[in-house]
C-alpha cells in the first residue's frame, strides 16, 4: 500500500509524517517520528504501556491507526516536559522508585496525568481504579500510587 | 527499624534517594533494545515450529528468498554449532536443523527491509516435517515410550537425576512422633517482563561485531555467540542495554540474538529483531511445574527429625538452566529450620514444551510452597501455634546445615516477629470468622551463587574505575540494570566511600568491550558482589588520594576525611581542598588514577557433587502474613493486606529496597492466584494463552495494601553489610496464601496457583483437601543415592563410598 502523508500534532507540535496507512500510531510514533519514548508490551491492547493521550484522553496507541490520528492533539511522554523541567509526575516516580525497569513508566504517566488533569485531588481508591489497565510488573503499584499522590500535592500547591 | 547503634552514619547508604537513571526512565529517554536503530538496518523474523515433535525432513527457502526487499534467508545448517547457558547442557541451536521440540521452536529467520515484509517471506518458506510422537507429561517421559528429545541427559527422557542423603533419615523419621506426607504440585508460571526480547546486530566492516541486546547476561552471550558465530570474543562486543524487566526471563543466550547476528554477517547490514509477545511465550525459561513429595517427621514438642523431599520437574524441550533448576529445588530446604537428616531425590525430563529455566526465586519457591504447607500441617496436627513452630525450629546463625550449606547472620525471628505484631497474628490468628482468614510462611534465599556457571578461579565481578581531573568519577562494571537499580547501587558505594556526590560518578555498565566481566544479573548475587568490588576500587583509589593530599596539606594521611566532595583534617577542618584537587594532586605524583576491584565469594564446606547449588556469601531471610477473604460459594480468594518483613543486612537505598521487596511480593501473589503456563495436550501441546490478555496477572485492582519491613542488621559479607532483596520475599507469599485459605475454610490447597475451583473441590471432597494424590516412582536406587555425612555426624564435607573420589571440578581447578 501507498504511503500516505498527514500532519498529526504531537506535544504541541505539527508534524508532516509520510507512513504506510495500516501503520498503528505506536508504530509510526516510533517509527516514523523517532518518539521511542512510547513503549510497546503486546501490541493487542492488553498491558496499557503504549498509552498516549489524544485531546488528553488516555488511548491505547497500538489500537489507533496512524491515520486516525490527524485533527487531535496527541501526548507522548517526550512532551510532560517543558522548559521547567519534568511535570511534577516525572519528577515523583523519579524521586518515589516509580520507575524500576523504566518500561511501563511512560503508559503510567499518561494515564496519571490524564487523571490528575481531571481531577486534582484523587484519593488511592480512584488512582488505583484509573490505572488498572495500566500493568506493571516490577513495582507491585505501591510506589507509583505514592508518586500520583506526591505529584497532585505538588501540582496543587506549587 | 531495628537501627544498629554501633552503625556508622551514611550520606547515601540505607536512605532514600533518587536512583541515578530516575529522571530517564521517568521522561522516556532511557533506550531499551527495541529503541536502536542504524542505518541501513534490516528487520529479522523467525519462522517457528508449529508442530510439537518432529524430523526437519526439508526446509525450502526459495519463495522466500526472491520476494523483494528479502535481503537473506537463514537456516540451521548455517548455524551447525550448539550452545546452551551451562556447560553441560549445550543442547540448543540457533535455528533447529534437524528436529523441533516444540510449538514455537525457530527454524528459520528472514533479514528484510521492513518488519512486514520479513512476516510475509517467513510464511513463505515451506518446511515439510516428519511427525514425533510428542511428550507433555514429564511422568510419562519418564516412561521412554517416545524417541527421547535429546541425546544426553541420565536416561532417555531423564535430563537429570540427582539423589542425596545427609545423615539417616529413615532412622529419623522412624524415631519421629509424627510423620507428615505431602503431595504437591506448582504449575509453571512465566516472567511477563513487559519489554518483549529485541536484539540489533552489527557486522562493522573492520570485523567487529556488536551485538545489543536486552538480556541479563551480557557476560554469557559473549560466550555462546563466539562460539557459535565462530568469532574471537576479542572481535565480538555485547552490549546488554537497560531491560525493560528480567526476572530471570532474559538469563539464557536465545537463538534470535545469534540468529540476527549471523544474519548481519551474511548481509554486512545491521538487522533488528523484536519479538512478538507471543514469541516471548515461547522463549519462557521461567518457573518449572514441580511435582513434590514431602516426608517430614517431628516430634511432640514441634522439633524437626529429619526430611525426605522428592521432586519431579517438567524441564520442557531445553537444558537451559535445569540442572541448576533441579539442584536448587532441593537445596534450601535446610537454611530456615533445623533439619537434622535431609534427603532429596529430583528428576527433571524433557518434555515438548518451551523450556522451563530460572524465574525470580530459581528452582526454590516450589519445594517453599510445599515446605511452609507442611509446617503449617504440622503445627496443626502438634497444637502448636504456626509461628511458635517456627520460631522453635530456627537454624541457628554462623552454622552449617546438614547438606553442608555453611549459615551466616539470620534475621529470621525478627522477620517473624515483625509480622506477628503488625498483624495481630496472637489475636487473631484461628479467631476470625468463617470466610477470612490469616496465613504466615517465611523463607530464605541466595546472595549470589557461591559458584560461577562454568568452572574457574576468577573474579565473579570487577569494577574499574577511571578518575577525572574535573573531580568526577566514572565506574566501569558488567553488571545490567534490569531495574532492580544496580547501576544505582554501583554509584551509591563508590559515591559513599569518595565521600562525594552520586551524581559526580558517571556508571558505564553491561559492555564486554569496555567493562570488566560481571557474570550477570541472576542469583541475587549484583549488589553483593559487585558492591563488595566497587568498594574495594574505590577504598584504593582513596588510598592514593590520601597519600597526595595528605602530602598536600601536610597531615598524616589518617586524619583525612573525605566527605562532601572535600577531602579535609578531621582535627582541622580547615586544612582542606576539593576532592577534584586531591585528583590532580594524585594524577601528578603517581599518572593516571585508575584502580580496580574484583570479587569472588569465600570458598564453601561442602565438597560432595551438587554442594555447588545452594552456598552463597549469606542468606536473606523473609516472613510473611497475610490476610484473606475466601467465598465459600464461589471459591475467589480475596488477600485485603500482606505484611513481609525482609531480612535485608542493610538496604543501600531505602526507595529501591521496598520497591524490590513489594514487587517480589506482587509477583508472588500473582503466582499464588492466578498465573500459570498451561497446554493442550490434545491439541498438538499448544499454549493455551500466550498473550497478556490471557495469562492473567494482578492488575493494581487484585493487588492489596502492603506493610514492608526492613530488618537491618549488617552481614559482614556484605557491602556495608546489604543482603539480597530481589528475590527473597517472593517467596513466603505462595504458601501463606494456602496457609490463609486453611485458616478461613479450613481447607488445604495443595496445588499452585490457588484457583477459585480448587477451593471449591477441596470444600466438597470428604478429606477437605484438593491436589495431587499420587506420586510417580522416580525410579531412584540405592546406586543412585551419594551419601553424606552431616556435620553433627563428623563428616567432612564430601560423600562417602564410592562417591567421595569424585570431588568437584571447582576443587580439581583450584589445586
Amino acid at each position: 500500500m501507498n504511503k500516505v502523508t498527514k500532519t498529526l500534532r504531537v506535544n504541541g507540535e505539527d508534524h508532516e509524517v509520510f507512513f504506510a496507512p495500516h501503520k498503528t500510531l505506536l508504530e509510526v510514533l516510533r517509527e516514523d517520528m523517532d518518539l521511542t519514548g512510547t513503549k510497546h508490551g503486546c501490541e493487542l491492547g492488553e498491558c496499557g504501556t503504549c498509552t498516549v493521550l489524544m485531546d488528553g484522553e488516555p488511548v491505547l496507541s497500538c489500537l489507533v491507526l496512524g491515520l486516525e490520528s490527524d485533527g487531535v492533539e496527541i501526548t507522548t511522554v517526550e512532551g510532560l516536559a517543558d522548559e521547567n523541567g519534568p511535570h511534577p509526575l516525572q519528577h515523583q516516580f523519579a524521586e518515589l522508585g516509580a520507575a524500576q525497569c523504566g518500561y511501563c513508566t511512560p503508559g503510567f504517566l499518561l494515564t496519571a496525568k490524564s487523571l490528575l488533569d481531571r481531577e486534582p485531588a484523587p484519593d488511592r481508591q480512584r488512582i488505583r481504579k484509573e490505572l488498572a489497565g495500566n500493568l506493571c510488573r516490577c513495582t507491585g503499584y505501591h510506589q507509583i500510587y505514592q508518586a500520583v499522590e506526591q505529584a497532585a500535592e505538588e501540582l496543587r500547591h506549587g | 527499624m531495628d537501627n544498629d547503634k554501633r552503625k556508622p552514619e551514611y550520606r547515601y547508604i540505607g536512605k532514600a534517594f533518587r536512583k541515578v537513571d530516575g529522571l530517564s526512565k521517568a521522561t522516556g529517554a532511557t533506550r531499551y533494545a527495541d529503541d536502536l536503530s542504524l542505518p541501513r538496518m534490516l528487520h529479522c523474523k523467525l519462522l517457528r515450529s508449529d508442530v510439537a515433535y518432529a524430523n526437519i525432513v526439508s526446509i525450502d527457502t526459495r519463495e522466500a528468498e526472491a520476494m523483494p526487499g528479502v535481503k537473506a534467508v537463514l537456516t540451521g545448517e548455517e548455524l551447525p554449532i550448539a550452545f546452551g547457558i551451562l556447560p553441560v547442557s549445550q543442547d540448543e541451536h540457533a535455528l533447529c536443523h534437524d528436529k523441533v521440540r516444540f510449538i514455537g521452536d525457530p527454524v528459520a529467520a528472514v533479514a528484510a527491509i521492513d518488519e512486514d515484509t520479513a512476516f510475509e517471506a517467513i510464511k513463505r518458506i515451506r518446511v515439510e516435517y516428519e511427525p514425533l510422537e510428542p511428550v507433555f507429561d514429564p511422568a510419562v517421559a519418564m516412561e521412554n515410550r517416545v524417541p527421547p528429545l535429546h541425546d544426553y541427559g541420565d536416561d532417555g527422557n531423564v535430563h537429570k537425576r540427582v539423589s542425596m542423603e545427609f545423615g539417616d533419615v529413615p532412622a529419623a523419621l522412624e524415631e519421629a512422633d509424627e510423620v507428615l506426607e505431602d503431595i504437591v504440585f506448582f504449575e509453571g508460571n512465566t516472567h511477563l517482563p513487559l519489554e518483549q526480547h529485541a536484539t540489533l546486530a552489527w557486522y562493522e566492516p573492520d570485523g567487529r561485531m556488536t551485538i545489543w541486546s536486552s538480556t541479563q547476561t551480557p557476560h554469557y552471550l559473549h560466550k555462546a555467540a563466539s562460539k557459535v558465530l565462530g568469532l574471537p570474543p576479542s572481535r565480538l562486543r555485547i552490549v546488554a542495554c537497560p531491560n525493560g524487566g528480567g526476572f530471570g526471563g532474559k538469563s539464557d543466550p536465545f537463538n534470535h540474538e545469534i540468529a540476527v547476528a549471523k544474519l548481519a554477517m551474511k548481509t554486512n547490514r545491521p538487522v533488528k529483531i523484536a519479538l512478538t509477545r507471543e514469541e516471548v511465550f515461547y522463549c519462557h525459561r521461567g518457573r518449572h511445574p514441580v511435582l513434590m513429595r514431602s516426608k517430614m517427621g517431628v516430634k511432640k514438642d514441634g522439633s524437626i527429625t529429619g526430611m525426605h523431599f522428592e521432586c519431579l520437574l517438567d524441564g520442557g524441550a531445553y537444558g537451559s538452566y535445569g540442572v541448576a533448576s533441579t539442584y536448587y529445588t532441593g537445596a534450601l530446604q535446610t537454611v530456615t529450620y533445623k533439619v537434622p537428616s535431609y534427603r532429596f531425590d529430583g528428576v527433571r525430563t524433557f518434555t515438548n514444551k518451551p523450556p522451563c529455566g530460572p524465574k525470580r526465586g530459581h528452582g526454590t519457591v516450589q519445594p517453599r510452597f510445599a515446605l511452609e504447607i507442611q509446617m503449617d500441617k504440622a503445627a496443626h496436627k502438634l497444637g502448636i501455634d504456626p509461628a511458635q513452630l517456627r520460631l522453635d525450629n530456627l537454624q541457628p546463625a554462623n552454622s552449617v546445615t546438614a547438606n553442608w550449606l555453611r549459615i551466616g547472620t539470620i534475621g529470621l525471628r525478627k522477620c517473624i516477629e515483625k509480622v506477628v505484631e503488625a498483624s495481630g497474628w496472637n489475636e487473631r490468628y484461628g479467631k476470625l470468622p468463617r470466610g477470612r482468614g490469616l496465613g504466615l510462611a517465611c523463607s530464605s534465599y541466595i546472595t549470589g551463587a557461591g559458584l560461577p556457571i562454568y568452572w574457574n578461579s576468577m573474579p565473579h565481578t570487577g569494577v574499574q574505575l577511571k578518575l577525572d581531573r574535573g573531580g568526577g568519577v566514572t565506574a566501569f562494571c558488567g553488571a545490567t540494570d534490569i531495574g532492580q537499580g544496580s547501576d544505582t547501587v554501583l554509584a551509591s558505594c563508590v559515591a559513599e566511600v569518595l565521600g562525594i556526590d552520586i551524581m559526580d560518578v558517571r556508571v558505564c555498565v553491561a559492555d564486554t568491550d569496555l567493562t570488566p566481566v560481571d557474570l550477570g544479573s541472576y542469583s541475587s548475587r549484583v549488589t553483593l558482589m559487585m558492591g563488595n568490588a566497587a568498594i574495594q576500587a574505590a577504598e584504593r583509589a582513596k588510598e592514593l588520594l590520601t597519600k597526595a593530599a595528605a602530602a598536600k596539606l601536610e597531615v598524616p594521611g589518617s586524619r583525612l576525611v573525605f566527605a562532601e566532595n572535600r577531602v579535609f583534617d578531621a582535627e582541622d577542618p580547615e586544612k582542606h581542598m576539593s576532592f577534584a584537587q586531591a585528583i590532580v594532586f594524585a594524577e601528578a605524583k603517581f599518572g593516571t588514577i585508575g584502580t580496580v576491584g574484583s570479587y569472588r565469594p569465600p570458598s564453601m564446606p561442602g565438597r560432595y557433587r551438587g554442594a555447588g547449588v545452594g552456598p552463597t556469601p549469606t542468606y536473606s531471610y523473609s516472613a510473611c502474613v497475610l490476610e484473606l477473604q475466601a467465598d465459600e460459594e464461589t471459591g475467589m480468594i480475596d488477600v485485603d493486606k500482606i505484611w513481609i518483613a525482609h531480612d535485608i543486612g542493610q538496604a543501600i537505598n531505602r526507595n529501591l529496597a521496598i520497591g524490590q521487596v513489594e514487587g517480589g511480593v506482587y509477583m508472588g501473589l500473582g503466582e499464588a492466584l492466578m498465573e500459570e503456563m498451561s497446554y493442550r495436550p490434545k491439541r498438538f501441546g499448544v499454549h493455551k494463552v500466550p498473550s497478556i490478555l490471557e495469562y492473567k496477572t494482578p492488575t493494581t485492582m487484585e493487588m492489596p495494601d502492603v506493610e514492608t519491613f526492613l530488618i537491618e542488621d549488617p552481614d559482614p559479607e556484605g557491602p556495608f553489610g546489604a543482603k539480597e532483596v530481589g528475590q527473597g520475599p517472593l517467596l513466603p507469599v505462595i504458601p501463606a496464601v494456602a496457609n490463609g485459605v486453611f485458616d478461613a475454610l479450613g481447607v488445604r490447597v495443595d496445588r499452585c496457583p490457588i484457583t477459585p475451583e480448587l477451593v471449591l473441590k477441596a470444600l466438597a471432597s470428604p478429606d477437605k483437601r484438593s491436589g495431587p494424590t499420587k506420586y510417580p516412582d522416580l525410579r531412584v536406587t540405592d546406586e543412585h543415592t551419594m551419601r553424606v555425612k552431616t556435620p553433627d555426624e563428623g563428616g567432612d564435607g564430601d560423600a562417602e563410598g564410592e562417591w567421595a573420589s569424585k570431588k568437584t571440578k571447582m576443587e580439581r581447578a583450584k589445586s
